[in-house]
């Protein structure tokens, strides 16, 4: 623009300007992002009684591991950490053999179900019974108080089979031809041929399928709640934060605030959020490529 | 039928019938049979039974009785539900988070995206996208938990930061105010999801021609400018799309946030359909009442998704469905 003036380096102030504005709300936003875990983590590794008189930002003022080491003592954490580690690995195991499997028949043009099989699975995504109905349906199944309810249900999810076999339609079909003359049936093609060449694909949805898993809470909140050793990490650490609240309802089962009133319940919710929130900052950041292609991949797809 | 191939002339069997080439077809398939019908059965179980369970709405279901021992007594549910307030209360929280959810869970993310776009050292991009996507990956248990400490009068950030720039003159108590909790669920929720969002508009503006830019350089646009003409109304379309699909979405908003951050002080504004059918009607085991909620909540969901691809087919005269 012939208006602006140009700088020593060539640069017109209005981009300077722009450039300073774009830097720093990038900073604000970062900040406010990674600020409060920076938060709840210095607090959790801080003194129990010292964090009650406030003002610790991002550094423990008092440094301890006091407060991990008396949660590890309650006996729920280690069995919600047991059961939701079980969860994550048996739920993402399944429904990644589950869902790429189904998706394998369904890119098979000369299959005979297949239009019959896609449509009656894309209904789902557009028509849910309700929590209710579906509340009926586990209890009617006995599948309350089990296990199976963390992993079943949850199973085949329609958009993720959609997403795995596009990836599928990818692959040239002359590979499973060429097994075809090779003697190998279907199930060895998918097995053999398709499974390590959807490898892409299957990160992707393992990762989601593993946040999931380890993310849920509501399952146990609603079937598991009365079974301790069936607890998971996410409904302990949601207990304290309930119960620290106003509304304690109807919560059956321990918390973990009443078990231990050596260390403040503040300090309690930050430990737990912490040990909840490692296994996701560790693994995240090195899938990161795969996840952002999954997600403009159903984008696209949807 | 002409096409009589040279595997079948062997079989000496004249006259094929379109069924026994179908099961002879199916017995070739029976791989891919093995491999889909059990995921048939299951989709069929958790997806579509529950679907058989809304008769439920239209008895007066005790769960001891089998089906046919039920009390039918139509649309009494519904007519009850129509005459409750707390219903429409609930509908009233369901679509003002809904819709404030869809006002900021679209400015903001196109905002972040134009402006992570505008950075030139791509190492800073990239650890600040990182950092941006963490909120995403954690659940909405630990997000609850955070936000309630960084709201809390104890110590909590955000009371401390306008306390000392002198914005108010003693904490406010934001998880006890039900006026504030619209807008906590919806700020929660740009904290939450701003980053990830930011993916798919990223990816839209890295497809416009890096062309349209230089010109505009050559004419002497300022970055603003560029920004303005160029970037906005490249990703036009892509803004649209997501904007018709988040309608059909709008009044599916569930219950997690609110059931998280919300309790009973702020109940009138926590509430909505969600969760209104699990207080309602889980919560005080009445299911028929319960399901009637589920019911409206799901048909008015589907009319949404429909009416938003019928627009969304006017203007593009392409279908998402």
């Amino acid at each position: 623009m012939a208006t602006n003036r140009i700088t020593a380096s060539g640069t017109p102030w209005s981009d300077r300007i722009f450039d300073i504005v774009v830097y720093v709300a990038i900073v604000i936003v970062t900040v406010v992002t990674l600020y409060p875990f920076l938060n709840v983590l210095a607090i959790s590794l801080n003194d129990s009684t010292d964090s009650v008189k406030g003002g610790i930002t991002i550094f423990p003022r008092q440094f301890t591991l006091k407060n991990y080491d008396t949660i590890f003592a309650f006996s729920g954490l280690l069995t919600g950490l047991k059961i939701s580690v079980l969860r994550t690995i048996i739920g993402t195991v399944l429904g990644l053999i589950s869902s790429s499997m189904l998706a394998f028949t369904l890119s098979r043009v000369d299959f005979q179900g297949r239009k019959f099989v896609s449509t009656f699975l894309a209904l789902t995504m557009y028509v849910s019974g309700g929590l209710i109905p579906f509340y009926i349906l586990i209890k009617d199944l006995h599948m309350m108080g089990t296990f199976a309810v963390y992993v079943l249900p949850g199973l085949v999810s329609a958009f993720n089979v959609f997403v795995i076999r596009s990836f599928i339609d990818g692959i040239p079909y002359a590979l499973q031809e060429s097994a075809k003359l090779d003697g190998a049936n279907d199930f060895t093609i998918y097995w053999r041929v398709i499974l390590p060449l959807t490898k892409p694909a299957l990160a992707t949805i393992a990762l989601f399928l593993a946040v999931g898993q380890w993310n849920s809470w509501f399952d146990t909140f609603l079937y598991n709640a009365s079974k301790d050793n069936l607890t998971t990490l996410q409904y302990e650490l949601m207990k304290v934060i309930q119960s620290t609240q106003t509304n304690v309802d109807n919560f059956r089962g321990r918390n973990m605030v009443e078990v231990m009133a050596q260390i403040s319940p503040e300090s309690v919710k930050m430990a737990i959020t912490i040990i909840v929130t490692v296994p996701i900052l560790v693994v995240y950041p090195f899938l990161q490529r795969y996840f952002v292609k999954g997600m403009t991949l159903g984008a696209v797809k949807s | 039928m002409k096409a009589v191939t040279v595997e079948t002339a062997k079989i000496e069997r004249p006259a094929k019938t379109k069924a026994s080439r179908f099961f002879s077809t199916m017995l070739q398939q029976r791989y891919l049979y093995l491999m889909s019908i059990p995921f048939v059965i299951w989709v069929f179980v958790f997806s579509y039974l529950p679907l058989w369970g809304w008769t439920m709405a239209f008895q007066k279901f005790k769960p001891a009785k089998s089906f046919f021992e039920q009390d039918w007594v139509g649309f009494d549910y519904f007519k009850e539900l129509f005459h409750d307030d707390t219903f429409f209360q609930a509908l009233r929280n369901t679509l003002a988070m809904s819709v404030m959810g869809l006002i900021a869970g679209f400015t903001i993310p196109i905002i972040l995206a134009i402006l992570l776009n505008e950075v030139r050292q791509q190492m800073f991009k990239r650890v600040v996208q990182t950092i941006s996507y963490l909120p995403h990956f954690v659940s909405w248990v630990v997000a609850a938990g955070i936000i309630s400490k960084m709201l809390s009068t104890d110590n909590g950030v955000v009371n401390e930061v306008l306390v000392g720039l002198h914005l108010i003159h003693e904490p406010i108590q934001f998880m006890a105010k039900g006026n504030l909790f619209w807008s906590i669920v919806t700020a929660s929720d740009v904290w939450k999801e701003t980053g990830w969002n930011t993916i798919i508009y990223l990816a839209a503006i890295a497809g416009i021609g890096p062309e349209l830019y230089e010109a505009a350089r050559v004419d002497g646009a300022s970055r603003l400018q560029q920004v303005w003409h160029i970037t906005l109304p490249g990703i036009r379309s892509t803004i649209i799309i997501l904007i018709i699909i988040s309608i059909g979405h709008l009044i599916s908003i569930g219950f997690e946030k609110q059931f998280l951050l919300g309790n009973n002080l702020v109940r009138d504004y926590s509430q909505t359909l969600d969760l209104y059918a699990l207080n309602y009607g889980l919560g005080m085991g009445r299911y028929s009442f319960g399901t009637a909620i589920n019911i409206f909540n799901s048909v008015v969901s589907v009319i949404l998704l429909f009416a938003a691809n019928g627009i969304f087919k006017k203007i593009t005269k392409e279908s998402i469905i």
